[in-house]
């Protein structure tokens, strides 16, 4: 995933006070990686390699535990977020056909960020409201008994909302700094 | 320290949080049950509702947040006592019924009978959850809180005899706390049973100063909340049993274990942990004894096999949750290598009971060898879903039929999946085990953390053992090969049993597979992963036959051998409505004015059955996936 105009400052600023907060023992790294998770939205690689010189573990361990642990995302999370439980109750009355047509309207698979970032999809286990089955979860709003039927409506929806605040949208891929970052970062490696 | 002063530490305790209670009590009151699930149904926005409309009125009433009252199957709820009248509980809020209540209860003097679903205490004139059959079966031990009491408010608790069973033991020898527990025979309720007083008796002939109490809050099954449904509605109920425990074995710092998906659970702990440190429960010397224990959360990122117990002392102490063979066991070398408790939420939950109350009378709650009570999340196909508690020796059949008012829509019993990811499914001829630990065992499930799922025969049992090892396999750490390998491959065959691919033999070698991975894995992860597969070949071996020997999938799920098919004579010509539905634009309109669906770019997204008007009912689902032949003739 690209980063968008000043997401590395972003990056960097918030690793470091997470890191300053910490007393940067191994014990505290599940929390760190929780922290800059809460901040950032999502676990980036670049936060992941300064957490771990940072803490002094190998970058391979910090990368473990972030793929260990279902918490953490390695990917940013879209403008909006839909998460479609596949808990027991939710895939026994179908959650899963939801799901695909979720993922056949945003054109991504589960886990994935769409490209202009504006929507995510992801599968969760168990929102809680079993009785509600099958369910999905729209930025946070809990939407029960949804039908294959409603994906469209729910995506107008969504696409609505998006298109009021477009016009003050102006973040776009930064692609000068992404590539500038890779070459900074083989250089440090260099050094 | 002697057992009078504790004892007055706690009168006075008790007493102010009584006055406080009392003086809320005498105004009416409407508890909102806001725990997750009735959260997610919308609770606070009820809860704002009835604020907005009471203050609209200029009403003296308080609306408090709760935790769960069990009836997860009516959420939103919310509870109203009024002086004057038994408190009753209304299901299935909205605005409209929020300002109806409002204005026709609080401000007028009408309880609405019509909307409620029962009185809470004993009346003249409307009936109890009691005198429901739920009610008959159903015995409250741990959840007797758990929706009455405000969670935000430990004197809530205090006044309930919070704390009791504390100041009772501080004021005795730390052994009889062990006395009790071991007395009292209390298996472990995380899911394997182990007797929590023979643990504790282990940790404290552990030879060290630092010992550790930890709570297993990692509830990862999905479609089970009994943790986090307690946590949320009675957080102190599990703190002050840890510091018991912690009393018993001599340790100073323990850690809840809560995953970070459970955020309310989080937030309730933490409010009731800082509380309970205010009040002097928790911290440096406790009721003024010379005894310390302070608490903190640990929030566990989401992996299923943390729940293990050496694996989330891996994950503790930062490293990724891999379990390691025992014995060490963690009693004598758990976390920071110390000797180390750990018990779950529910087992916790029920020692300041016991302590309060005696191991005799927790003995005589369920069966010899399984005293106590069995608290499940009963969902799935059944009317009654939500948070039960029974005493352990009933049977399925009563928590199915009668807890959970049978199956909805009448439709046919096929199985219950007990245990989550690592129980198995029953048959209607397994209906009358009684639950306890042994018992389901010998069924070939396990009682597991309390998960329980109805199935009816809409379900395909091969879909559903494939869902459950899906998840074992997504969530087994790779440390052993038969679970990493041994899953993978099951799931292979698995998967090409709902495409109908394979014969006889592949369900020997499933079989086999699975007997492997049970006996080659290090962890219960492992060792448990075959269950939901080794119970479906045993009980429903036919359903596994038509898909190998038919292709055909008995409850239609399985989409590779189903096909969707517009029945001509009912199809009504004039609507268009699958048509609109169609994701693909499959549904075509024929010349003669009929749909037909183009098989080539169906989906099988269910979107066409869904969609198409009840009066029709003209789309059916085919298995084995053939069309018939008419259809064919009409087609040409």
């Amino acid at each position: 995933m690209q980063l968008m105009k000043g997401e590395k400052e972003q990056i960097l600023s918030c690793v470091d006070e997470v890191l300053s907060n910490s007393t940067k023992e191994k014990e505290e790294l599940i929390p760190i990686l929780q922290k800059v998770q809460a901040r950032l939205g999502y676990l980036p690689a670049l936060a992941m390699e300064k957490i771990a010189d940072g803490t002094n573990v190998p970058a391979a361990d910090v990368y473990g535990l972030a793929t260990f642990y279902n918490q953490f995302r390695l990917n940013p999370p879209g403008e909006h977020e839909v998460k479609v439980c596949l808990g027991t109750a939710c895939y026994m009355v179908g959650g899963d056909i939801t799901l695909e047509s979720f993922e056949r309207r945003m054109e991504i698979k589960e886990g994935e960020t769409t490209s202009d970032r504006r929507y995510s999809l992801e599968r969760v286990a168990c929102v809680g409201c079993c009785t509600m089955a099958p369910v999905v979860v729209v930025d946070d709003e809990v939407e029960g008994k949804v039908t294959p039927t409603r994906v469209d409506g729910i995506m107008l929806e969504l696409e609505g909302k998006s298109n009021n605040t477009d016009a003050n949208d102006s973040s776009k891929v930064d692609q000068d700094t992404e590539s500038k970052d890779d070459s900074d970062r083989e250089e440090g490696e260099q050094k | 320290m002697s057992a009078s002063s504790t004892e007055e530490t706690y009168q006075s305790l008790h007493e102010e949080a009584k006055k406080k209670v009392d003086a809320k009590e005498n105004k009416t009151q409407i508890l909102v049950g806001t725990a997750t699930c009735g959260v997610s149904a919308g609770a606070l926005k009820i809860k704002e509702d009835f604020e907005r409309e009471i203050s609209d009125k200029g009403l003296d009433v308080e609306v408090v947040e709760v935790g769960c009252i069990g009836h997860c199957y009516a959420e939103p709820l919310a509870v109203i006592a009024k002086p004057g009248h038994p408190a009753i509980c209304y299901g299935y809020l909205d605005d409209g019924l929020v300002h109806r209540l409002v204005e026709d209860f609080l401000d007028g003097d009408d309880p609405s009978y019509e909307y409620a679903l029962a009185a809470l205490e004993r009346n003249d004139v409307f009936p109890t959850f009691e005198d429901f059959p739920r009610g008959v079966y159903e015995q409250k031990l741990i959840l007797e809180n758990c929706g009455f009491i405000d969670v935000r408010d430990i004197d809530s608790y205090i006044a309930r005899d919070g704390y009791k069973a504390l100041s009772k033991a501080l004021g005795k020898d730390s052994s009889a706390v062990l006395e009790e527990i071991k007395a009292a025979n209390l298996r472990g309720r995380g899911g394997a049973g182990f007797p929590a007083g023979l643990k504790w008796e282990a940790c404290i002939k552990g030879d060290h100063d630092e010992k550790y109490v930890i709570c297993n809050a990692d509830e990862g099954d999905p479609g089970a909340f009994m943790d986090r449904s307690i946590l949320e509605s009675d957080p102190h109920l599990v703190i002050e049993g840890m510091i018991l425990c912690a009393y018993a074995i001599g340790a100073r710092k323990g850690y809840l274990y809560i995953r970070a998906e459970y955020p309310r659970a989080v937030g309730h702990v933490q409010e009731a942990i800082d509380q309970a440190r205010e009040k002097r429960l928790l911290g440096e010397s406790i009721m003024d004894t010379d005894f310390s224990f302070d608490l903190e959360i640990f929030q566990g990122s989401g992996a299923f096999v943390c729940g293990e117990a050496t694996a989330l002392v891996n994950s503790m102490e930062g490293n990724m949750g891999m379990p390691e063979s025992r014995p060490p066991r963690l009693a004598s070398q758990g976390f920071r290598g110390k000797p180390t408790v750990l018990n779950n939420v529910k087992t916790f939950a029920y020692v300041p009971y016991i302590i309060n109350r005696g191991s005799d009378w927790f003995k005589e709650i369920g069966t010899k060898d399984n005293p106590g009570t069995a608290v499940f999340s009963l969902v799935g196909k059944v009317n009654n879903t939500g948070l039960v508690e029974v005493p352990m020796g009933t049977t399925l059949r009563e928590l199915v039929f009668d807890v959970g008012d049978g199956l909805r829509e009448n439709k046919e019993f096929k199985a219950v999946q007990i245990g989550g990811p690592s129980g198995g499914c029953l048959p209607e001829s397994a209906l009358d085990v009684p639950i306890d630990f042994d018992s389901l065992h010998e069924a070939g499930a396990i009682m597991g953390s309390g998960g329980l799922v109805v199935l009816d025969e809409n379900d395909c049992m091969v879909s559903v053992s494939r869902y459950f090892l899906e998840f074992t396999q997504h969530e087994s750490c790779g440390k052993c090969t038969f679970c990493r390998l041994g899953t993978r491959h099951m799931l292979d065959i698995l998967d090409g049993i709902t495409r109908g691919e394979g014969d006889a033999e592949t369900l020997e070698l499933l079989k086999e597979l699975a007997e492997d991975v049970r006996d080659g894995s290090l962890c219960n992860l492992g060792k448990t992963a075959p269950n939901p597969v080794l119970t479906t070949l045993e009980y429903f071996m036919d359903e596994y036959k038509a898909h190998l020997e038919e292709g055909r999938c008995p409850a239609g799920v399985c989409r590779d051998l189903i096909l969707y098919y517009i029945e001509p004579p009912k199809c009504s010509k004039l609507c268009n409505v699958c048509v609109g539905s169609c994701p693909t634009e499959a549904i075509f309109t024929r010349d003669d004015g009929l749909k037909e669906i183009d098989q080539e770019k169906c989906v099988k997204c269910d979107n066409c059955l869904k969609a198409c008007p009840p009066e029709y009912d003209a789309i059916v689902k085919l298995s084995p996936p053939v069309l018939p032949p008419e259809k064919e003739k009409t087609a040409k």
